[in-house]
C-alpha cells in the first residue's frame, strides 16, 4: 500500500514545551487510520501540526509524495487535505450555507452543486438548517456541519478530530458508519482520532497509541483491540 | 425649527463622512482585534494627497472642478490604499503574532510618524482647495431662516451612501466577504479550510484605507481646508463611532457615524460649540453603561 501521508521524526512545541516527540506514522490510500491516547498524549497537536500549526520543529511530513513539513497552512489545505478539528470550529455567526461555502472556497466553485448534494445525502438535516446560523444548531448538527464542510473540498484525505466528542450514542454511531461508508465506496482515507478507543479501533484497518507525545504501539484495529496493555490502559475504564 | 432642519442636514453629512472612517476602525478590530490608532492619520494623509492633486489638476493642468475632483479621489483612494498595506506590512503584521498591546503601541507610533510627517512636508497651518461647487439648494425660505441644502452635501451623502451598500454587498456576498469574516471568527480555523490569512487582513486594511480616502476628499470638499492635524480629532470622533455603534459591526459603524456628526451638531448650535466633543463622549460613556458592547454590537455569547 503506498503512503498518503507520511510522517517521520515529527517534534513540536508549544514554547518551550515539547508537545510531540519524533512520531513516526503513516496513512495509506484507501486507509483507516485510528490515533487512541489519553487527554493531553497531544493527538490533537499532531492533527494540527500537519496543517502548520503548530509547525514541527524536526521531521518530516510528506502528502501524496510531497513535502509539506514548511507550507504555509492556507497551502496546504489546498492539497487534497481537510480537517474537521478538535471542538469542530463551526463559523457560528454564518449560516450553514456559508459554512458550507467555506469548506469549498479551496476547490474553487466548480462541483460545487455536486458536492453539497452529496453532503445533503450524508447528512440530510443540514439541508433543514440551511439558512439557520452555525451557533444556533445543536451540538451533533455542529459536528456534522464540521465533517460536512471538511468534505465539500473533496478530499483525499480527511482528518477526524475526536468526531463523537459530546454526541449521543445514536448520532455517534450514525457518524462512523459514515466514515465507514465514505472510504468503502469513495475510497477517502481518513486519520482518527478517538477517545472513544473501543469504536475506534473496531473501525480503523490499523491504529497507533500516543502517550506522552510519541507512539509506543501501533497495529492492526483488531489486534490492538485485543492488546491487554491497550484493553488495561483504554478500554476497561482506564484512562478516560 | 427651520435652523433645527438645517443641523440636521449639516450632522448628517458630517456625520456620513465619520461613518465611512469608523468602518476602517470597526473593520480592522473585527479582524485583528487591534484599534488602528493610525487611522485618522491615513485618513488626515488621504486628504492631503487629494488636495495636492486637485490643486495639481486644476490649477496646473486647467481641469474643470468636477472631473478633477473625481480624478483626484480616486487617485487618492489607490495611494492611500496603497500607502495603509504598506503600513500593515511593515508596522503590525509581524507584531500580530506578538502581546496583544504590541501593535497597538506600534499603531501610535505610526499615528505620530504620519502627522510629523504631513507637518514637516505640508507645514502645519491650513491648506485650502479654491471653492467649487458652492450652488445650493433652497429647501424653506421666507423664513427667519433659509434652510438649505447644498450640492456638495448632496454629494456626500449620496457617495457615502452607495459606497456603503456597494461595501455591504462585498462583504456578505462574495467569496472575500466571507473570507473577511471567517477570519475574524476564527482565524485559525479559516486557514485550515485554504484562506490566505495575511492577505485577507492586507486587504481590509486596503479597502477601510480606501474608504478612509473617501471620507477625506469629502471632508475636503465639504470644509475646503485641510491641516496636518486633522488626523487627530476626526480620527477620534470616528473612533468614539465605531465604539458607539458596537465595534466589530459594521452598520454600527455607521449608525455611530451618524449619532456623532448629529451630536455634535446639534450640541454646537443649542449649547456651546466648545463642549459639543464633550457631548459626544458622554453620549458614549452613557451609552456603553447600558449597552457595553454598542448599539448594535453582539454580546459575545456563542455555544462552543
Ligand atoms: N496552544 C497551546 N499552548 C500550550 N500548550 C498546549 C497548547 N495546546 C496544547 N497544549 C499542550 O500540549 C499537550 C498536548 O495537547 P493536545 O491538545 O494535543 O492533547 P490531546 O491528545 O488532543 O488531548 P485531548 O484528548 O484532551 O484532546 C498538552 O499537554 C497541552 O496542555
Ligand atoms: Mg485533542
Amino acid at each position: 500500500m503506498t503512503a498518503l501521508l507520511s510522517i517521520s521524526g515529527l517534534t513540536a512545541f508549544y514554547g518551550a514545551v515539547q508537545a510531540l516527540r519524533g512520531v513516526d506514522l503513516e496513512v495509506g490510500k484507501g486507509e483507516i487510520v485510528a490515533l487512541i491516547g489519553s487527554n493531553g498524549a497531544g493527538k490533537s497537536t499532531l492533527m494540527m501540526s500537519i496543517f502548520g500549526a503548530p509547525r514541527a520543529r524536526d521531521g518530516q511530513i510528506l502528502f501524496d509524495g510531497r513535502d509539506i513539513t514548511q507550507m504555509p497552512t492556507h497551502e496546504i489545505a489546498r492539497l487534497s487535505i481537510a480537517q474537521s478539528p478538535e471542538g469542530r470550529r463551526i463559523f457560528s455567526r454564518m449560516t450553514v450555507f456559508e459554512n458550507l461555502q467555506m469548506g469549498a472556497a479551496v476547490a474553487g466553485f466548480e462541483g460545487f452543486e455536486a458536492n453539497l448534494e452529496k453532503v445533503f445525502g450524508i447528512f440530510p438535516r443540514l439541508k433543514e438548517r440551511l439558512r439557520q446560523r452555525g451557533g444556533t444548531l445543536s451540538g451533533g448538527e455542529q459536528q456534522m456541519l464540521a465533517i460536512a464542510r471538511a468534505l465539500m473540498s473533496n478530499p483525499k484525505l480527511l482528518l477526524l478530530d475526536e468526531p463523537s466528542l459530546g454526541l449521543a450514542p445514536l448520532v455517534c454511531k450514525q457518524i462512523f458508519e459514515t466514515v465507514k461508508r465514505l472510504n468503502e465506496v469513495e475510497g477517502l482515507s481518513v486519520f482518527l482520532v478517538e477517545q472513544d478507543a473501543h469504536h475506534a479501533l473496531k473501525l480503523a484497518h490499523r491504529a497507533y497509541v500516543l502517550v506522552n507525545g510519541a507512539v509506543t504501539l501501533s497495529g492492526k484495529g483488531a489486534d490492538l483491540l485485543r492488546d491487554p496493555k491497550v484493553r488495561s490502559a483504554y478500554l476497561e475504564g482506564g484512562a478516560h | 425649527m427651520e435652523i433645527f432642519l438645517q443641523q440636521i442636514i449639516n450632522g448628517v453629512t458630517l456625520g456620513s463622512i465619520y461613518g465611512l472612517i469608523a468602518i476602517g476602525y470597526t473593520m480592522v478590530y473585527g479582524i485583528i482585534g487591534m484599534v488602528n490608532f493610525a487611522h485618522g492619520d491615513v485618513f488626515m494623509l488621504s486628504a492631503f494627497i487629494a488636495l495636492l492633486l486637485l490643486l495639481l489638476l486644476t490649477q496646473m493642468l486647467g481641469l474643470a472642478a468636477a472631473p478633477a475632483f473625481v480624478a483626484a479621489m480616486v487617485a487618492s483612494m489607490a495611494l492611500t490604499a496603497l500607502w495603509n498595506y504598506a503600513i500593515e506590512r511593515v508596522a503590525y503584521r509581524r507584531l500580530r503574532s506578538s502581546f496583544r498591546l504590541a501593535p497597538l503601541i506600534s499603531a501610535i507610533g505610526m499615528s505620530t510618524f504620519l502627522a510629523n510627517f504631513v507637518t514637516v512636508t505640508q507645514g502645519p497651518n491650513n491648506k485650502s482647495i479654491p471653492p467649487m461647487w458652492d450652488d445650493v439648494i433652497k429647501i424653506t425660505s421666507g423664513g427667519a431662516y433659509d434652510v438649505t441644502l447644498s450640492y456638495k452635501q448632496i454629494l456626500i451623502v449620496a457617495v457615502t451612501g452607495a459606497l456603503l451598500a456597494a461595501f455591504w454587498f462585498v462583504v456578505q456576498k462574495t467569496a472575500l466577504g466571507r473570507a473577511q469574516r471567517a477570519c475574524e471568527q476564527d482565524a485559525k480555523m479559516a486557514a485550515l479550510l485554504g484562506v490566505d490569512v495575511n492577505r485577507t487582513v492586507a486587504l481590509t486594511f486596503v479597502i477601510g484605507a480606501a474608504l478612509a480616502a473617501v471620507a477625506g476628499s469629502l471632508y475636503l470638499l465639504q470644509y475646503g481646508v485641510v491641516k496636518s492635524s486633522d488626523g487627530f480629532v476626526p480620527g477620534v470622533k470616528a473612533f468614539t463611532a465605531a465604539v458607539l455603534g458596537g465595534i466589530g459591526s459594521l452598520p454600527g459603524a455607521v449608525l455611530g457615524g451618524l449619532l456623532i456628526g448629529l451630536i455634535e451638531t446639534l450640541w454646537g448650535q443649542y449649547f456651546s460649540s466648545d463642549y459639543k466633543d464633550v457631548a459626544a463622549f458622554s453620549v458614549l460613556a452613557i451609552t456603553l453603561i447600558f449597552m457595553p458592547s454598542g448599539l448594535m454590537g453582539r454580546p459575545d455569547v456563542e455555544k462552543v
